[in-house]
């Protein structure tokens, strides 16, 4: 059967937002709480102020949905800056007996995109990274755009690039 | 591990027909990869934590304006599966083509009595129904005289997050269809029509409400991890 297609999620998007689905850990005890944030400009390098950005990722044990629900959902403000709360994940077994790095999946849905758009955060300085069978795939010179960095104790940025120099890295899975 | 590419039938990224995609859309091609346990898992919306709302067509108390429709259809996958639980999100505007929302200036009146929001589960037959008022079209700034036709935002999650997907219903014979660069991105005719809702007097209710049918069909699961050795 032919898959029904993406049309874009629209400015109006926000109707069904749920601003503290942002916070992974509003129901959540015992994790370190860890800020992954980032900006999303376009290729005029003006903010996205209208996207929406989910994320999903394992919880510290590796697992997904084990305990940990891992998804978070989150509009971006006037500056283009998306912010989840969350905690850092465990690495995730990969193909074969390969061991993928941590990492959380970040979906872009906005205005302007026919369908959402898909990477993969990853935490700089990571010694996992250097083996990770995914970010094996993607040139060296572009790796950078998936690397988020710590600005802060306990905070990660990750600014997305949707167009042009600099451009994010995006995964068709 | 299996490569799972990009539907085809899909709209271009870059669209020329809609401005917005302009400057959004990435000049580099994706990266495929192959699916592991990241992109075969989702998140679980458990109807108790996350209660389903059916009905658009009341809020407060109050009956909103507009002709009331009933709008219901099953979420299949590519092989024809049900995808059972998956949760889809609604929203639309209001019988006079407007948002609630705060950036819709659009001068045609709110409702009051209309929010435009929904969330249902789809059962395990994969089937799910809404009861809500038809929208309106309303102009947006894409070109001279441009309006959108009437059409209603679905989101949904379902059993793995590449199968996650964001679309928009539109309806049966609408004559602004063939004029709106969003919905005729989608190269293939046959692949638009299934954004198309059917009329369907099966959904309708006597005396009541009008229905319509929309089946959405999402990728497939892709590979299990279980080959890996990785039962979870």
């Amino acid at each position: 059967m032919h898959t029904s297609p993406s049309q874009t999620a629209g400015p109006y998007w926000h109707l069904i937002d749920q601003p503290e689905w942002a916070d992974l850990l509003r129901d959540q005890q015992g994790h370190a709480p860890l800020t992954l944030t980032g900006r999303i400009t376009d290729g005029d390098g003006m903010p996205c102020g209208d996207a929406m950005v989910e994320m999903w990722q394992a919880g510290p044990d590796g697992a997904y949905g084990n305990g940990f629900h891992g998804f978070g959902r989150c509009a971006t403000d006037a500056d283009g800056v998306f912010r989840f709360t969350t905690t850092r994940p465990g690495p995730v077994p990969g193909p074969g007996n390969s061991l993928q790095a941590p990492h959380v999946t970040l979906s872009i849905f906005a205005r302007g995109l026919m369908h959402h758009v898909t990477t993969r955060a990853y935490f700089e300085a990571e010694p996992l990274n250097d083996a990770d069978p995914i970010l094996a795939l993607v040139p060296q010179t572009r790796r950078h755009t998936m690397l988020a960095r710590q600005t802060a104790p306990g905070v990660w940025t990750l600014d997305i690039r949707l167009q042009g120099a600099g451009e994010t890295v995006f995964l068709d899975i | 591990m299996t490569e799972c590419p990009r539907p085809q039938g899909w709209a271009p990224m870059d669209s020329p027909g809609y401005g917005s995609t302009a400057r959004r859309h990435a000049t580099h091609a994706p990266i495929a990869i192959p699916h592991t346990l990241t992109e075969t898992s989702a998140p679980r919306f458990l109807p108790g934590a996350y209660p389903a709302s059916a009905d658009m067509s009341v809020h407060g108390g109050h009956a909103s304006m507009g002709e009331r429709i009933i709008v219901g259809g099953r979420v299949l996958d590519e092989d024809g599966r049900p995808v059972r639980g998956a949760m889809l999100e609604i929203w639309q505007a209001n019988a006079a083509g407007r948002y609630h929302h705060i950036r819709d200036q659009h001068d045609a009146p709110l409702d009051p009595h209309f929010a435009g929001t929904a969330r249902v589960f789809a059962d395990d037959d994969g089937s799910w129904q809404i009861t809500t008022i038809r929208p309106g079209a309303y102009p947006w700034g894409n070109h001279p005289k441009a309006w959108r036709p009437m059409h209603i935002h679905f989101g949904l999650m379902g059993h793995g997050f590449a199968q996650r997907l964001v679309t928009q219903m539109y309806f049966p014979g609408d004559p602004l269809l063939p004029l709106d660069p969003v919905f005729n991105a989608i190269p293939d005719a046959a692949a638009r029509e299934l954004l198309v809702a059917k009329f369907d007097l099966d959904h309708a209710v006597e005396n009541w409400a009008l229905g319509y049918r929309f089946d959405i069909v999402l990728r497939g699961r892709g590979a299990t991890p279980m080959e890996d050795g990785h039962a979870h």
